[in-house]
């Protein structure tokens, strides 16, 4: 039973960093519908900066916050490029995620980094895993009223509705675009510092991110990043009770697999909507 | 053109693949003016519009509005110097309920600060309030009022041109473009709409009004500007334009 609990409560954990990337994706695809493949890359550079900075003496806290707002940067970069050639958005990114690993690699070298996070045990599991969580359910909170309650996440929306509309109410697009394409950054930097003190990273750490990241915001059709929250909770509870249980690891099969199965589930669906209508 | 005019669009051209869908096409909307532009199928009516609203550039010519030169400008800064938009399609943000849309109409001409909204400052909440409030009277003058709350998608679609039409008022613009308003519309939404269009002339806005229906123009607008094959080929008071030879052959054809 304490072996159910401490798994549930590590697989949560891992979710949440699932949760993180994939609603970085969402934010960014809602607003100026590029599915941006160099997404696990933010996590990456925000966690070997982190391991850098806290390496040169900064306080926890302060190195991930700098990490973070870096990671944000890079996001608002990957946005001017992409919206600088509409139409080429995908191979963009993907050519955006190998630069990275050239770019990682010279800076900080191909073995695996990490930093220690939060210490101790709580119910049998790392308070690490805790404190991931207790960071992200937060920020789905913030980012809830962000979208509702303030006049630029309104915009925002307004865009992911109806960019065309939401020109000639007088909202700049292009802006609010690049402002998306922070907002993932961040997100992706974010899931990379929190996660990094149970999970390591290296520069192809991205690939299992992004995979796992999709397969969280595909639930939600890309669209909706309170579902990709669940989704990733979801995807990472169902990761290490199959890896507690079954033993082996099958973490990414296991997303493989559920990315499948809802797109050919959605697929489906808007199959038969087409016919209906 | 007029110095005076509230809108001016001089020399205006625009061409797709060579060839042209307006040429040299001139036009002067005084202030308060309720001004139609009609014509027959393809006679370059809605690249005329998306000119002045913003979603094409000319080729060549100048949109000028109260003296400032638009053409070259997006179609966000239009709107944010007072050009309102309302489509013939419905364009409204299908995730939010009627009274959000038209509330973030209000964005052109309010925009408080994102400072101020996110620390929800006290000048933040009486923007808000007033914005709502605005927003409300703007429904209730399109009639829409009963369905606020509503998902603004659930909308028929008369209902949806009129969320338009509350959206791009609350925006209180200076200018305010209409793009076939009646079509789709059933006889009472049309009276309903004529009225509305009458009052805001009243009140000294100034409208752009495309129309596919000779018979609804002729009636509104105190000026008719006809388009055909992308040019002006007549220009004049309702009465003028229909006494006119070259508008009849237009839309009669060369036989009539």
């Amino acid at each position: 039973m304490s072996d159910l609990l401490a798994y549930v409560l590590t697989g949560l954990g891992i979710g949440a960093g699932y949760a993180l990337v994939g609603s970085g994706l969402v934010a960014i695809y809602r607003v100026t519908g590029v599915v941006n493949f160099a997404q696990g890359a933010f996590a990456v550079v925000a966690a070997m900066l982190t391991s850098t900075l806290l390496a040169g003496g900064l306080p926890h806290g302060v190195a991930e916050l700098v990490a973070v707002a870096v990671a944000a940067l890079c996001g608002v970069l990957v946005g001017l490029l992409v919206t600088g050639s509409p139409g080429q958005s995908l191979i963009i990114t993907v050519g955006v995620g190998v630069f990275a690993y050239a770019v990682e690699i010279v800076l900080w070298g191909d073995q695996p980094r990490s930093f220690p996070g939060l210490g101790g045990v709580v119910a049998g599991v790392q308070a690490h895993y805790l404190l991931i969580l207790g960071v992200t359910v937060p920020v789905f909170a913030a980012m809830g009223l962000f979208f509702t309650r303030t006049d630029l996440g309104k915009a925002l929306t307004a865009c992911a509705s109806n960019p065309y509309a939401a020109r000639v109410v007088g909202i700049d697009v292009r802006r609010m675009g690049l402002l998306a394409f922070g907002l993932g950054g961040a997100l992706g930097g974010l899931a990379g510092v929190l996660t990094t003190p149970v999970q390591q990273v290296t520069f192809d750490s991205d690939v299992a991110l992004i995979v796992n990241g999709f397969a969280a915001a595909v639930l939600g059709g890309l669209r909706r990043p309170f579902v990709a929250l669940a989704g990733g909770l979801l995807l990472g509870v169902a990761q290490t009770l199959i890896a507690g249980y079954g033993g082996g690891a099958y973490q990414l099969e296991v997303a493989l697999l559920l990315m499948l199965a809802v797109m050919i589930v959605q697929a489906a669906r808007a199959g038969a909507v087409r016919e209906a209508t | 053109m007029a110095a005076g005019a509230a809108l001016a669009v001089t020399g205006a051209a625009r061409a797709f693949g060579g060839v042209y869908a307006v040429r040299d096409v001139d036009l002067a909307v005084e202030p308060g003016e309720l001004r139609a532009v009609i014509g027959p199928n393809g006679a370059g009516k809605s690249t005329l519009f998306a000119l002045i609203g913003g979603q094409l550039a000319p080729d060549a010519g100048t949109v000028t509005l109260d003296g400032t030169r638009i053409d070259r400008l997006p179609a966000y800064r239009r709107a944010r110097l007072g050009v309102g938009v309302v489509f013939q399609a419905a364009r409204v943000f299908a995730g939010m309920t009627v009274l959000e849309n038209v509330m973030v109409g209000a964005h052109s001409s309010t925009r408080a600060g994102f400072v101020a909204a996110a620390m929800r400052l006290p000048s933040h909440h009486r923007t808000e309030r007033e914005i709502r409030t605005r927003a409300f009277s703007c429904l209730e003058r399109t009639g829409i009022v009963s369905w606020a709350s509503r998902p603004a998608s659930s909308l028929p679609l008369g209902q949806q041109r009129a969320l338009q039409l509350a959206r791009a008022l609350c925006g209180r613009p200076r200018l305010l473009l209409l793009d076939e308003p009646a079509s789709g519309l059933r006889a009472g939404e049309r009276e309903r709409l004529a009225a509305l269009l009458l009052d805001l002339r009243a009140e000294g806005l100034t409208m752009l009004l495309v129309e596919h229906d000779v018979g609804f123009v002729m009636r509104l607008a105190d000026r008719v500007t006809v388009l055909d094959l992308g040019q002006v080929i007549a220009d004049g008071t309702p009465a003028q334009v229909r006494a006119d030879t070259r508008v009849i052959t237009a839309y009669l054809g060369a036989s009539a």
